[in-house]
């Protein structure tokens, strides 16, 4: 049961950090087998920023993703660039203060307003990384949040741990009222959206905004 | 949290690999891919009263190494190509004066500045043949967490049993992902610790005369015997010797130490090898795929299988052999233009059935790049 999963965003953000933790937890609290990795090379300082984590029941052979089940996409740039990489009908994980630009993907795209969330509840936008392993949690069966909890407590300064954990507590909450928006499978365009009737709560994007996408990818 | 049960990078489990042996002495100049190395240890080194310095260039690096061997400290260096080239003259330094060194070479694109952040297994004949002349080396890699750790503990085992600098080979993606390392408990793994002289104080010590078993113990240098230590040939007290017989004992005694031990030196992991039509080989992070593509091909029930090598050199020669033996057909899977596979063809009964299954642009190696080749192996087309 070989499972992939994309983190990506601009450095700073950090999603290699979240990657680790993420890992970290499989590995030694879920008892996977891990590999977790990350993109090295001039893009990864100030630019784009990538990392991997591969688990499986049995050892890890090929160690970086190959069509992941599981996408992060934490900037519009990293969503054009790795989104159409994804696994048919995989998990793509997203934020709309940073991506706004959604391609007719197939796959249940959950888009989750982390960064304004940890910007106006934690106070702290650093913590964003944090929320977005939490939702991550929370939307995959795959490693339990209390588990993920102890890795952050190891790794995380003990002055910085109280934020970091209500952002974490953030991200689950935000995972469980997500409304996935309706499955984008490539094809004709689809009819434009009907304003009146749709609605726009938490975790659902403007379907205003899947207009503007054509052509995007 | 178990302190022994860590997430850790292949760079730090050779840091920690390195500790368990008993390292006390690092000095390198940081260079990608291999940097975690040297940031592990400064760290880490300074609270065991272990010394690190960082030096002005790898000539220097290796240098620092093997003095520091010399006076009794078990010490390492670790680089990237450009680095392990500037190294090679010292390595040859440490052949000929036999002092044990592990150097630790995470391997990037080449040739020259290459490509530094990108993987290769492009350093695997300069390992062998980098510095001047006849000689024999041991070279160890690993593919994955756990193996980076044990194989850096042999490194440092066999440089102290057998006097010589031993080369750890790994590569950018090995030394960059992280996987689960237990670090095992004291005296779990055997830690090999200098042979010293019985010899007292009054009587003279040849610091190049072997004993029985072909090993020769050491005396601290600086301490209570004095020695002399040559790049020159040298007789059995050290000293410049140029007779025939001193050179021809000596040439014969460096070579014949390490190649006469090929078996005892090899480490390797069988995957479904025995039983393989078609037997891959493999070492490092391309193994890691070409696992991933017996599992595969297993599956159909086609009999491939994989023989991983840890122990590059000496080539394990009679064990390439034997395998190869069994299998109908042979591919090499490795990412430079041949470096093992040349050593493959050299030792199977059939070089024709050996083939080469490469990849040198930068990126590991993946499984459907080997099923590919497999397939027209096969005779059944891309």
């Amino acid at each position: 049961m070989r499972k992939e999963f994309l983190f990506a965003g601009s450095g700073g953000q950090g999603v290699i950090t979240a990657s680790i933790i993420f890992a970290e937890a499989a590995a030694l609290k879920a008892g996977y087998h891990v590999v977790q990795s990350q993109s090295y090379g001039p893009e990864a300082r100030g630019g784009s920023s990538s990392a991997s984590v591969v688990l499986n029941t049995i050892e890890v052979g090929y160690p970086k993703v190959i069509q992941p089940q599981v996408m992060i996409c934490l900037t519009q740039e990293a969503f054009d660039k790795f989104s159409s990489g994804i696994r048919p009908g995989g998990l793509l994980l997203s934020d709309p203060f940073y991506v706004r630009r959604l391609g007719r993907l197939d796959a249940r795209v959950r888009l989750l307003p982390m960064y304004e969330a940890v910007r106006d509840r934690v106070g702290l936008p650093i913590t964003f990384n944090v929320c977005v392993l939490g939702a991550l949690v929370g939307l995959v069966d795959v490693v339990r949040p209390e588990h993920v909890k102890a890795v952050i407590s190891d790794r995380v300064p003990a002055r910085f741990l109280d934020p970091n954990l209500q952002a974490f507590e953030i991200g689950l909450e935000l995972a469980a009222g997500a409304k996935p928006i309706p499955r984008l499978r490539s094809g004709p365009p689809p009819s434009p959206p009907d304003p009146v009737g749709a609605s726009c709560d938490q975790g659902c994007v403007p379907p205003a905004r899947l207009d503007e996408s054509t052509g995007s990818r | 949290m178990n302190e022994k049960v860590r997430f850790l990078q292949g760079n730090e489990a050779c840091v920690e690999g390195a500790l368990y042996a008993g390292l006390r002495f690092f000095a390198g100049y940081p260079i990608t891919p291999s940097t975690e190395l040297a940031e592990g240890l400064a760290r880490r080194l300074p609270p065991i009263a272990g010394r690190f310095i960082q030096m002005e260039d790898e000539i220097g690096s290796l240098c620092a190494v093997l003095g520091a061997s010399l006076t009794g400290l078990k010490a390492m260096t670790a680089t990237s190509g450009p680095g392990f080239s500037l190294m090679q003259e010292a390595i040859g330094y440490g052949v000929m004066a036999e002092i044990p060194c592990v150097i630790v070479n995470v391997q990037r694109g080449g040739p020259s500045t290459g490509q530094p952040t990108h993987v290769s297994q492009g350093d695997v004949q300069q390992a062998r043949w980098g510095t001047h002349g006849d000689h024999a080396i041991v070279a160890f890699t690993a593919s994955n967490v756990k193996d980076v750790f044990r194989m850096t503990v042999e490194a440092f085992n066999v440089s102290e049993s057998f006097r010589t600098p031993v080369i750890l080979l790994l590569d950018e993606v090995v030394g960059h992902m992280r996987e689960r390392l237990r670090i095992p408990e004291e005296g779990e793994l055997p830690v090999v610790e200098r042979l010293l002289t019985q010899v007292p104080q009054t009587v003279d010590f040849h610091p190049y005369l072997p004993r029985e078993d072909g090993r020769l113990p050491m005396a601290h240098f600086g301490g209570h015997h004095r020695h002399n230590v040559t790049g020159l040939a040298h007789n059995i007290w050290g000293f410049p010797a140029d007779d025939p017989a001193s050179v021809d004992r000596l040439m014969h005694h460096l070579v014949g130490k390490i190649d006469n031990r090929a078996m005892e030196f090899a480490h390797w992991v069988d995957h479904q090898a025995d039983d393989a039509e078609i037997l891959l080989i493999s070492y490092g992070a391309s193994a890691r795929s070409a696992l991933d593509v017996v599992r595969r091909f297993r599956e159909r029930g086609d009999r491939v299988g994989l023989l991983e090598l840890q122990t590059l050199w000496p080539f394990p020669a009679a064990l390439v052999r034997e395998r190869c033996a069994q299998a109908r057909r042979v591919a090499v899977v490795e990412m430079n233009m041949g470096q093992i596979c040349r050593e493959v063809q050299r030792v199977a009964q059939d070089p024709d059935r050996v083939y080469l299954v490469n990849q040198v642009d930068g990126r590991l190696v993946g499984p459907d790049t080997i099923n590919q080749a497999l397939r027209m192996i096969q005779g059944r087309g891309f």
